[in-house]
């Protein structure tokens, strides 16, 4: 095997160990995210409070950690949305008729002409805030870019040689599809998807920073930054902590799915 | 005669492996030498290294690097700009890649005498229609205000020349300058190299073609894996090679005089009797398609071809690029429907089967594609490729591990290449796994497009001895697409020539490569560039 | 030359395609989300009007017609300008558009000036360097693209407005108040472009026509310049979508952080007080921008590949979308 650099491991590690604060939190802190100390307002990090605490006196680590769930589950949820529903339109154009092609091609293009973000907020405009909208609604407005991945992908494989040889060898229609174009398909899209996740991720804590996503005073990375917007003169704990979470979180899912992008490229990690 | 570059004792490593190790020559005043050997053998790394290119981490060391009496050893990045371009001139291979496909030739020229000469503006664009018009290129002054891709092959080659000689450097380095070409055009193109080498400037060329090579070069240098094995006069290393290397170099490459021997040395075992020609396995008749251009145009790919392929029997299809070749193998296979005309296989046409019946036809007729690599699938081991092939063949599955390894070993390889995966064989196992599959259902015909074009070859005369074997064993009819002249003589016994989508001949190769009928088939075969050994 | 007109004559044709998917959408959100319109277009939930005043706005805004009638009547006013009047402000969205469009121009603008240099002067300077460099470069890249723009806000204006006092937290007048929230909006933007355009330099810099000028004595920065550059240029200026969208989104969430004037504190007031008219006529007027951009865009494909002036319009198109 080829050797994989540190830097990746510690990437991987870094998401293994958020992925166990998002399952399991109150491994991580024995302190309740909820509890409020109006004796201990906005004070700086210290043994007790190892990064602060807030406006309401609750612990900003604590915060932190018990956030992850809620803010993974913006960028993951999101994009596993995407993918399903993107990766069937996009299988669909890229085996269809040209009909078929054309109605889809042409519905995303219609799609990919709105921001992200924008689409986003008619999505909770007409359906209203909260983790599970903002989920929706960012996992929504990345279908278009998913399906025309997808289609890409599919067209590519199936104009290949070897969907040509295998033709050629006298595999059946459906044989060809479910042996080489499917599985061929699936990985480099996975491997792009994880990459997404990282901006979903950032656009799903940005709606909770407008105050369109999780609401107070559940914790969750985005929408701590909102509240925190007000006390930044005098906490900058408070502003520092919850962004340094995200961008820490963003940074590793983009090392682990630029190394697997390398990797299926044949190039070293 | 005196030394204008000389190397003694060159090494260049790359992260601590010795890619030229110990290689020494020199280029004389006036005169041509060539730099030979197969893919991997440093011979392009040596070249570059001339220019002072090697590429990122690169350690060169060398116990003499001299151009022109100066130590090129440890020059200066100011000075090396004036030597490249300026005193030595390089022409690399394929001037669609080599020249900057978003700007005019012109400019690429101009570039040149910008850097080295003190010409101003309109001078300049004089002397590029000058230069351009002096290698050849027909309406100079209308050429060098086009982009590269509007050029054709030979006249993009030409302006590339144009690039290196611009500046009128006292040597010309030129790294397989005629490798991507057609054999008409790549003739045009020596006679140019012959033409611009002169008592004042010498010339250095990279090829892999030991025949190219002789039509030009005063003396060579053969290399092998980083080392220099022989060098002498040209005429010397040719007709009497020392080195074994260089003489199994030689005896590869197929040709007229090679014709009904083995190329890469003498059999194991005893020859079997070629087979004798059975019953017509392939019919085409008056096959047409036509495909719409991007314009929208409808352009015919291959009008009107008919032949016929006996059980036994190799048929060769030769041309040129664009002739028609590919798409006349592809309706043979039945992946491409002709617009007109009809293919028969073992006495059954392809229009009007079912896909049920088509797929059972497929298994007589199999393809072999020029790039083996890419028709694999990227997720399969050697076993799996197999298998899907003998699943399809309808051989049950307790069967199919015996049968491929079967399989393998007939074409040279065996059990312990079931589980490597195809991107870590060599060019040449590769392609004996693309032939042991297309072998897998038994198939009456093999198509085989392009099969040994990308081989060095050394490794094409040992896929050309491996399907000579299996005919003999296996009875098999081939159908032989090849732009090279030498590996169609070699192979085949009856060639259709085809130019413009159409045959302009077609007969037993011996007549057709002796007593050309048509003026194009005569064109080919004067083009092909010869060994004048026997 | 014939190639380009047809390109262009065929994005036009998808453009408007594209438009009015987006008013069509538009209608169907508008006639789709739960709730009355008329009680929507007088104030709202909270308001209690007579049955007489309802009745009154459904016959003004012809709402009582059937379906198609409302649709073709809706893409009529969308051709005109017309994009209906605002729930909460009660004046044309076009008007309320209008009033804050020149802040957020000035700010995307000088985000998008600030991206660009930023990245072309990083990639050519890194681009198939030294290891560190290049380790350098790419590292900076993905910490900065990595950062969300609204944390970004956050850590400049705690150390360049509380900490150093060297600029505004708020307002939107003058260049002073502008430098944090276009750096907000820019750097996260230039981490993307940088990562692009050096793949891509580096990618071209392999090529044989840029080794083949070296041969003839181009220096290497001459030939980053003249030859390199413009390849690599390409696949940035695909990202179409991404700018638009990166540009648009950012300066919501950077007007908001900074409070500064503009379209995307509209949009958030919008969509805080379900005010349809408004959030659509953004969205509308952002895929409008989209299609211009991608209009500009292939002609600029045009000046930058002079291959596609020659090619037919279906190939070009899939020679600029292929490199997407």
């Amino acid at each position: 095997m080829r050797r994989i650099r540190p830097g990746v491991w510690l990437a991987a590690l870094v998401l293994a160990l958020l992925v166990l604060a998002a399952a399991l939190p109150y491994l991580f802190t024995g302190q309740d995210p909820l509890t409020v100390d109006s004796g201990a307002t906005l004070r700086p990090p210290s043994a007790e409070h190892l990064l602060g605490t807030d406006e309401n006196g609750r612990d900003v680590f604590s915060r932190i950690v018990y956030g992850t769930r809620a803010s993974l589950l913006l960028g993951f949820g999101a994009i596993a949305i995407a993918l399903a529903a993107g990766g069937l339109l996009g299988v669909a154009a890229g085996l269809g008729n040209r009909f078929v092609e054309n109605l889809i091609m042409r519905l995303s293009d219609v799609g990919l002409a709105f921001p992200e973000l924008l689409l986003a907020l008619v999505v909770i405009t007409v359906a209203g805030g909260g983790t599970t909208n903002a989920v929706l609604a960012i996992g929504v407005a990345n279908i278009p870019n998913y399906a025309r991945v997808v289609r890409a992908q599919t067209l590519s494989i199936r104009r290949s040689t070897y969907v040509e040889a295998a033709r050629a060898l006298g595999l059946s229609g459906p044989r060809v599809v479910f042996r080489h174009v499917l599985p061929n398909a699936v990985k480099p899209v996975l491997i792009l998807a994880t990459i997404g996740v990282g901006t979903a991720l950032v656009a799903g804590s940005a709606l909770s920073f407008l105050g369109l996503g999780t609401p107070p005073p559940e914790p969750e990375w985005g929408s701590m930054l909102s509240t925190a917007r007000a006390f930044i003169s005098r906490a900058w704990w408070y502003g520092v902590f919850p962004g340094a979470a995200i961008t820490l979180t963003v940074i590793s899912v983009t090392v682990v799915g630029r190394a697997l992008r390398l990797r299926s490229e044949g190039r070293t990690w | 005669m005196t030394a204008l570059l000389k190397v003694e004792d060159l090494r260049v490593a790359f992260g601590g492996t010795a890619v030229v190790d110990g290689v020494g020559f020199e280029v004389r005043r006036g005169e041509c030498l060539a730099l030979v050997g197969e893919s991997g053998s440093g011979k392009s790394v040596t070249a570059r290294t001339l220019v002072g290119l090697t590429g990122d981490g690169a350690a060169v060391e060398a116990g003499e690097l001299s151009f022109a009496g100066r130590d090129l050893r440890r020059m200066r990045e100011r000075a090396w700009r004036r030597i490249r371009g300026g005193r030595i001139g390089f022409v690399l291979q394929d001037a669609l890649v080599s020249l900057d496909p978003l700007r005019p030739v012109g400019r690429e020229v101009a570039e040149v005498l910008a850097a080295h000469t003190g010409l101003s503006r309109a001078a300049r664009t004089a002397r590029v229609a000058e230069l351009l018009a002096e290698v050849g290129v027909p309406e100079p002054e209308l050429r060098a205000r086009q982009l590269p891709h509007e050029l054709s092959g030979g006249l993009r080659q030409r302006a590339l020349i144009a690039t290196a000689i611009a500046a009128e450097p006292e040597l010309i380095i030129a790294d397989e300058p005629t490798t991507a070409l057609d054999v008409t055009i790549q003739a045009q193109v020596l006679d140019l190299l012959a033409r611009i080498k002169s008592e004042d400037r010498s010339l250095l060329i990279i090829s892999h073609d030991l025949a190219v090579v002789a039509r030009l070069a005063d003396r060579v240098a053969v290399m092998k894996d980083g080392r220099i094995v022989e060098q002498g006069p040209a005429d010397r290393v040719l007709r009497a090679p020392e080195h074994a290397y260089t003489r199994a170099l030689l005896a590869a490459i197929p040709a007229e005089h090679t014709k009904g021997t083995r190329l890469s040395g003498p059999a194991e075992a005893v020859r079997l009797a070629r087979p004798e020609p059975g019953d017509v396995v392939v019919r085409v008749d008056g096959a047409g398609k036509s495909f719409r251009g991007p314009d929208g145009v409808a352009r015919a790919a291959v009008r009107d071809v008919s032949f016929t392929l006996r059980a036994g029997e190799t048929v060769g299809i030769v041309g040129e690029s664009g002739s028609g070749k590919t798409t006349t193998a592809r309706i043979a296979l039945g992946l491409t429907e002709p617009d007109t005309g009809s293919v028969e296989v073992r006495g059954r046409a392809w229009a009007g089967l079912g896909r049920a019946e088509a797929r059972t036809l497929r298994r007589d007729i199999q393809v072999v594609y020029q790039d083996p690599l890419a028709s694999f699938d990227p997720r399969y081991t050697v076993d799996k490729v197999l298998a899907e092939a003998l699943a399809v063949a309808g051989v049950p599955r307790e069967r199919r591990r015996e049968r491929s390894v079967e399989l393998l070993e007939l074409v040279g390889l065996d059990e312990r290449h079931l589980r490597r995966r195809p991107l870590h064989l060599s060019g040449g196992q590769r392609q004996r796994v693309a032939i042991a599959r297309a072998l897998a259902p038994e198939p009456a015909v093999l198509v085989c497009d392009e099969p040994v074009s990308a081989l060095d070859v050394s490794v094409q005369a040992q896929v050309l001895d491996l399907l000579d074997d299996v005919q003999r064993r296996t009875g098999v009819a081939y159908l032989f697409i090849s732009h090279d002249l030498g590996v169609i003589y070699h192979a085949c016994d009856r060639v259709l020539v085809m130019k413009d989508g159409q045959v302009v001949e077609q007969g037993p190769v011996e007549r057709v490569f002796r007593e050309p009928e048509h003026h194009y088939t005569r064109e080919l075969i004067a083009a092909i560039p010869r060994l004048t050994t026997a | 030359m014939h190639g380009a007109l047809r390109l262009v004559g065929w994005r036009l044709l998808t453009g408007l395609g594209v438009l009015w998917g987006a008013a069509t959408l538009a209608f169907l959100v508008l006639h789709l989300t739960p709730g009355d319109q008329a009680q929507a277009i007088v104030g709202g939930e909270n308001a209690a009007p007579t049955p007489e005043v309802i009745a009154q706005v459904t016959r003004e805004y012809r709402l009582d017609e059937p379906w198609y009638v409302q649709y073709l009547l809706h893409l009529g006013r969308v051709v005109r300008g017309d994009l209906g009047t605002s729930y909460r402000l009660h004046t044309p969205v076009t008007q309320a558009i209008g009033e804050q469009a020149g802040a957020t121009l000035e700010l995307a603008a000088a985000a998008a000036v600030v991206a660009l240099a930023l990245s072309v002067v990083v990639a050519l300077a890194s681009a198939k360097r030294r290891r560190w460099v290049r380790g350098l470069a790419s590292g900076s890249e993905l910490v900065i693209a990595s950062i969300p723009s609204f944390w970004l806000g956050i850590l400049l204006l705690t150390v360049f407005s509380f900490g150093l006092r060297l600029f505004p937290a708020t307002g939107s007048h003058g260049f002073q108040s502008l430098v944090l929230p276009a750096l907000a909006l820019a750097l996260p933007i230039a981490g993307v472009l940088g990562h692009v355009l050096r793949e891509a330099l580096e990618e071209v810099l392999e090529e044989p026509f840029v080794i083949s000028a070296r041969t003839r004595g181009q220096g290497d920065m001459a030939v980053r310049l003249r030859h390199a550059l413009r390849h690599a240029l390409v696949p940035l200026i695909t990202m179409t979508g991404y700018w638009v969208g990166a540009l648009l989104g950012g300066a919501v969430i950077t007007e908001t952080l900074f409070t500064r004037q503009g379209i995307g504190r509209l949009l958030l007031g919008a969509v805080n007080a379900k005010d349809l008219p408004v959030v659509l006529g953004v969205v509308l007027l952002s895929a409008g921008i989209y299609v211009l951009v991608n209009l500009l865009v292939d002609l600029l494909y045009l000046v930058i590949d002079p291959r596609l002036r020659d090619a037919p319009a279906p190939a070009a198109r899939t020679a600029v979308e292929g490199s997407a």
